[in-house]
């Protein structure tokens, strides 16, 4: 049955938690954990939403779920995913779901994921990505997009902010030739569910890369959460796309999907300007992250159209 | 049956018959042969694991860890610089208290890069709240293999344990091995059972939480007060259970060879001790009071039962092969901890060696005892730490093929005194030492010097014994 705002339970499994308000990340795990049921099984290495839902006494999964090492989030999934079957213990409506941050997956689990995609274990992977290390007070990861101002990338006289482009994470895992793989936004919570109840439905490794804005890191209104997460999909510099493995589509070599493909991008400058870390973006600046935007959506749509 | 199997290849014989139900891999050298082993038992049917290639021994652990929070048996082994990379999961599987049992073959850790064995890699990660024990045979791998899982699954315990074998020494090195029927594993040790700390779809469960201040404290407290007061109980219960069951009894957190009314002792750990023990059998048997104590288990630290067996000496040698640099050896300090705490005044001195797989020769434990004789009968000027082949090597020390046949002695001499062996202006040379039993035949080989500002006084009377040494014998037959 695809799930839709009116037939989504009304469970919930991720409450009472302490994240700060307007968090993306903890938008993403609620909706998530609601698709996925009682039955899950979540990992959660360090970072943003382990900190905000381990604290005990104050344990915020009304599911099964532990916190991992941070660079083992994949590993920790597969360990679970095995030991349940081992023993003939994993029910059948079981996910083994991991929810691991940019830095968490792009950085340093990376090599993690990358081992639990070769061996094609069976576990859903879902990267909530608010584009840097939010849970340590704003420093850069390999998510952080060109011109973000964070701690670790200053933005004065000399650089304005984070002087490398986002890691094409999507296409990395998808070049694994993973069974499944997905982008999203909390911006599209629809889609997003959408894809969680496909990943939750297809064995082997799955994964979910979803855009989860931070206002504490983005400078931006606690009640522009959704509004910022769909205009990242509006203006173009995210894509909500999916990957099929062969295994799933039949094709050799698998299919890239578009899922939206705007005829017309709302404005990228007034994206950027309205969040406090892409303030000290020049103009010329401003215009190459749109070239860069045109340069990838004509590949997108070229190759995966 | 009697089976002729390598350290490496009895450890994961004693895998096979623990039963496993996920086995997380990775190789290392010495260590590689157990997880080939364990693939080859998965492949014939031999062994019911999943059986997982993961990436990294970061990964390796990890995913020990979440198959134990699934409530299945888990093993991982690793070695050295593996050990180390995973040095961060070590603290989640212990404080997340996940009964994993990991193998661990001791190797040096680089730089200089070397695969040889010594402790330097278990013993830097003494304090990350892992059961350890140390096997001295091949035999006793194997019988681990099944004693940790019975230890660390035990109720009372749930730590996580480290079996640590000397890297080639043991794991590969050949001897015959008895290898248990399933039958009698499956007697002794019962599947898992681990409820109260894995998922439970009736009744979810966070595990592996965040306590801060308020609360941490406890938990490590309880993490420390179970592994310090259950676990040599149940370490005990065990070995008495195995016994029934197998026939083989071990002797408990700690291994006394003619300790009780030894004048000077030898305490070491892990394969050195079945060198040790050779030599105290000899020197037993020409009349000195020499004794050695085997440290099976180093965590949880069985400090009572070291001071208790170690009272009565004159003195004392801790033999190991690691060193914490800038202080001591670490058994060093763990064993000297445990004698003042009880009080024992015991002169204790360190011998560090076997680093980077350095053999140890028969010659060198037969300085040490004759260093540690000197020591009980009052020689304060002994170095309280020394490096094997160095510290006591003498500066001037000539290679064997220019030793002065003449004295009988292979190596210089320090039987010349008009030669001293050792470059220090102000040292005189040391006497032949003919007492305590000992005569000709060793003191050559025991023969060392010191190293350091003061000056050894020559020996005389009964301290002569082993006396001519100021520390481990370095000037041995092999000439280093």
């Amino acid at each position: 049955m695809a799930l839709n705002a009116q037939t989504i339970s009304d469970d919930e499994f991720f409450f009472g938690h302490k994240a700060c308000a307007g968090c993306g990340g903890s938008l993403a795990v609620r909706a998530a954990l609601k698709v996925l049921g009682p039955n899950a099984v979540a990992a959660l290495p360090a970072g943003c939403m382990s900190a905000v839902g381990f604290n005990f006494p104050q344990l915020a999964f009304a599911n099964n779920a532990m916190i991992t090492p941070f660079a083992a989030t994949a590993a920790v999934l597969t360990g679970i995913e095995a030991g349940l079957r081992a023993q003939g213990k994993k029910p059948d409506d079981c996910t083994v779901v991991g929810f691991a941050g940019d830095g968490g997956t792009a950085d340093i689990g990376l090599q993690a994921l990358s081992g639990a995609i070769d061996r094609n274990d069976d576990v859903l992977y879902i990267c909530y990505d608010n584009e840097a290390y939010m849970n340590t007070g704003i420093q850069k990861s390999s998510l952080t997009p060109f011109g973000a101002k964070t701690t670790t990338t200053p933005a004065g006289a000399n650089a304005h902010g984070c002087l490398t482009q986002k890691k094409n994470l999507f296409e990395i895992v998808a070049a694994h030739g993973i069974p499944y793989a997905a982008t999203a936004s909390v911006g599209y919570l629809p889609d997003f569910i959408r894809k969680v109840e496909r990943a939750r439905d297809i064995r082997g490794t799955r994964y979910i890369h979803v855009i989860a804005p931070c206002p504490t890191g983005w400078g931006c209104g606690v009640d522009e959460t959704v509004g910022i997460a769909k205009d990242i999909v509006d203006c173009g510099l995210w894509y909500l796309a999916e990957y099929e493995g062969e295994q799933v589509c039949g094709r050799t070599g698998g299919r890239f999907k578009l899922n939206r493909d705007p005829r017309e991008f709302s404005s990228v400058e007034a994206y950027l300007r309205r969040q406090g870390r892409f303030r000290a973006l020049s103009d010329d600046e401003v215009a190459a992250v749109e070239a860069a935007r045109d340069a990838k959506w004509e590949a997108m749509r070229r190759e995966w159209a | 049956m009697k089976r002729f199997l390598s350290g490496d290849e009895a450890f994961a014989e004693g895998v096979r018959l623990a039963r496993p139900q996920v086995i997380s891999a990775y190789p290392i050298t010495p260590q590689t042969v157990v997880v080939e082993r364990l693939s080859e038992m998965v492949e014939a049917g031999d062994l019911a694991a999943e059986y997982v290639h993961v990436e990294s021994e970061h990964s390796a652990l990890s995913c020990a860890i979440g198959a134990s929070a699934a409530g299945a048996r888990t093993f991982t082994a690793t070695s050295s610089q593996g050990l180390l990379y995973m040095a961060e999961c070590l603290t989640y599987a212990s404080g997340g208290r996940f009964p994993i049992v990991m193998m661990n073959a001791n190797r040096a850790t680089a730089l200089p890069w070397n695969i040889y064995g010594d402790q330097r890699d278990s013993l830097a990660l003494l304090d990350h709240g892992w059961i350890q024990v140390y096997a001295v045979n091949n035999q006793e791998a194997l019988d681990l293999a099944l004693l940790a899982y019975a230890v660390a699954e035990d109720a009372r315990v749930r730590t996580p344990v480290m079996v640590n074998l000397d890297g080639f020494a043991l794991t590969h090195t050949y001897e015959t091995v008895d290898v248990p029927t399933p039958d009698q594993a499956d007697a002794f040790l019962p599947p898992y059972d681990g409820v109260g700390n894995r998922f439970d779809f009736d009744q979810p469960v966070n595990i592996g939480f965040s306590a801060g201040p308020e609360y941490n404290r406890y938990f490590k407290y309880w993490e420390h007060r179970d592994m310090l007061d259950a676990a040599p109980q149940v370490i005990e219960e065990a070995e008495a259970r195995f016994a029934e069951v197998l026939g083989r009894r071990y002797p408990g957190m700690i291994e006394c060879v003619s300790c009780d009314d030894a004048d000077v002792v030898l305490v070491t750990l892990g394969s050195a001790a079945g060198l040790a023990r050779g030599v105290v059998e000899r020197l037993r048997a020409q009349g000195v009071r020499a004794g050695m104590l085997r440290i099976r288990y180093l965590r949880p630290m069985p400090s009572a039962l070291i001071a208790e067996a170690l009272r009565g000496a004159r003195a004392v040698g801790v033999l190991e092969k690691d060193v914490s640099f800038g202080a001591e050896g670490t058994v060093f300090t763990n064993v000297n901890s445990a004698l003042h705490q009880a009080g024992a005044n015991v002169p204790t001195y360190n011998f560090i060696g076997g680093l980077g797989g350095d053999d140890i020769s028969e010659s060198q434990v037969e300085g040490m005892f004759a260093m540690l004789a000197q020591a009980a009968e009052g020689n304060a000027n002994l170095p309280r730490v020394s490096f094997l082949g160095i510290d006591s090597v003498p500066s001037a020390c000539r290679p064997p093929e220019q030793a002065d046949a003449a004295d009988g002695c292979s190596t210089r001499s320090s039987c010349d005194p008009d030669m001293p062996c050792l470059g220090f202006a102000d040292q005189g040379a040391p006497a032949r030492a003919h007492s305590m039993g000992l005569n000709s035949p060793l003191d050559c080989s025991m023969r060392t010097e010191v190293r350091g500002a003061s000056a050894i006084p020559r020996i005389s009377g009964t301290a002569a014994a082993l006396a001519d040494v100021g520390g481990p014998a370095m000037c041995d037959e092999g000439g280093r």
